[in-house]
């Protein structure tokens, strides 16, 4: 399923972030994900303000030694996980 | 880390084993917890405060029936403010909906609904009680609010050829999740296991339709499913393994490895009304007694999978092979598979039985 570049995710009903022990995690129905450097500073965009364009040069901007293609290919993967997982909506 | 365990990650709270159905595979033991040894709203506002001091992420509410302790809205809330993600496990009544936004607002994280079936006979065959429409008015109620929903569906040999319809009730509802749960045979399920055991082409019959099914609807709904150990080549790594993600509050307040624990004789299990959370976890002898490898026996303890599935279920190791340390017999590799190589080579092709006999799960005093 392809990403719209000019959506905007959100976290689905019944997933929120949480804190355990200093750790942050991802809350949703019978899991829980934890989040560390990359996949907290995506999450955590993940407002249903951010677009994944936004996101995209966000982390770009975050992580400005890694190769810009490779920063984008692996947001777009990891949020079609999420959405997979059933943990984001993506709203226009 | 100074603690030799990982922590829990899940708390089983059963609230109470008091509930309207009667379900003839109820996971509860056949020995039910009486109503006034359940514990009160306080010490299970002390148990959310200790578990999530030891790391517990999630608290799953189940019973019984939940909504049948008339506290429920201050658990869940108890719950939420001790940092817990509140999942409550229900069958949809007693329901209202200004229960239904009470809970809510009180911090329901998630709300998982039970079906006996796709249509009410089958399912009062099941539960035997009338309670399908029921939960059709719970869904539509659902639709309009903001919390997590789940449909959970346990299958046998009675409601398998209704699969297409159970997924058009999730498909209308506005679940974001769908469990297709077989029936695990211990307890009530054990009792009335010749009578809902599916066959092996019923079988292979959902796992063509569910594989199809999850593949459509992904990224709307997630579909997962757990397959019948009794027809797995390896058994399932029951619990996450013992002792190590989840723990169980009975409604008396005893601390459990798994739902089933008590079939095992000679475990002697901890309260939480006398000790503490962390203490029953990481020093208790039931906990300590399945933990790691050293109680394991041929051909576990040598297997390669050991580390995967943890010699699979020792409840079903007791109930099948009369001794918790052995190989969950389920296991094409344990000496005792033949055993149920015959059961299963005893469920008829199609079912004959009109009106089965089941034994029916009853209330505690």
């Amino acid at each position: 399923m392809a990403i719209d570049p000019n959506s905007k995710p959100h976290l689905a009903t019944g997933c929120r972030l949480g804190e355990n022990d200093n750790q942050r995690v991802l809350l949703m129905p019978e899991r829980a994900l934890r989040l560390n450097g990359p996949s907290l500073e995506i999450v955590t965009r993940c407002d249903g303000k951010h677009t994944v364009a936004q996101i995209v040069a966000d982390l770009q901007k975050l992580y400005s030694k890694a190769e810009p293609h490779k920063v984008e290919s692996d947001i777009l993967g990891y949020l079609e996980l999420l959405q997979k997982d059933r943990a984001l909506d993506f709203s226009a | 880390m100074a603690s030799l365990q990982p922590n829990p990650l899940a708390l089983v709270c059963e609230l109470t084993h008091r509930c309207p159905l009667h379900c003839v595979y109820c996971s509860n033991p056949r020995e039910l917890a009486a109503r006034n040894s359940e514990l009160d709203a306080e010490t299970w506002t002390s148990v959310f405060r200790q578990a999530a001091e030891l790391g517990v992420l999630q608290a799953d509410f189940t019973g019984g029936e939940p909504l049948a302790r008339t506290d429920v809205i201050e658990l869940v809330r108890a719950a939420r403010n001790a940092g817990l993600y509140v999942s409550l496990i229900t069958s949809g009544l007693p329901l209202d909906e200004a229960k239904l936004d009470a809970l809510i607002s009180a911090g329901l994280d998630h709300f998982q609904l039970s079906f006996q079936a796709a249509t009410e006979d089958v399912a009062e065959q099941i539960s035997g009680t009338k309670t399908h429409a029921q939960k059709l008015r719970v869904l539509e109620l659902l639709k309009s609010r903001r919390v997590g929903v789940t449909l959970n569906f346990v299958l046998h040999r009675r409601n398998l050829h209704q699969f297409g319809e159970m997924v058009a009730i999730a498909e209308s509802s506005s679940a974001s999740r769908i469990e297709f749960a077989n029936v695990q045979y211990y307890g009530w399920g054990f009792a009335n296991r010749d009578l809902l055991l599916p066959s092996r082409e019923q079988l292979n019959d959902f796992m063509v339709k569910v594989k199809a099914t999850e593949e459509r609807l992904r990224g709307k709904i997630r579909v997962e499913h757990v397959v019948p150990d009794y027809y797995a080549k390896y058994p399932k790594p029951c619990m996450g393994g013992w002792g190590r993600k989840v723990m169980l509050i009975a409604p008396n307040g005893d601390a459990l490895p798994c739902h089933a624990a008590g079939v095992i004789p000679g475990l002697c299990f901890e309260n939480v009304k006398e000790k503490a959370l962390r203490e029953i976890w990481e020093t208790s002898e039931s906990f300590e007694k399945f933990r790691g490898e050293s109680w394991m026996q041929e051909p576990c303890k040598t297997c390669d999978r050991r580390s995967q599935d943890f010699g699979g279920c020792r409840c079903q190791a007791m109930l099948l092979a009369g001794d918790a340390g052995a190989t969950d017999p389920v296991c094409s590799l344990s000496p005792n598979r033949r055993e149920v190589d015959a059961v299963l080579q005893s469920v008829p092709a199609s079912d004959v039985t009109a009106t089965p006999e089941f034994l029916y799960r009853s209330n505690p005093a």
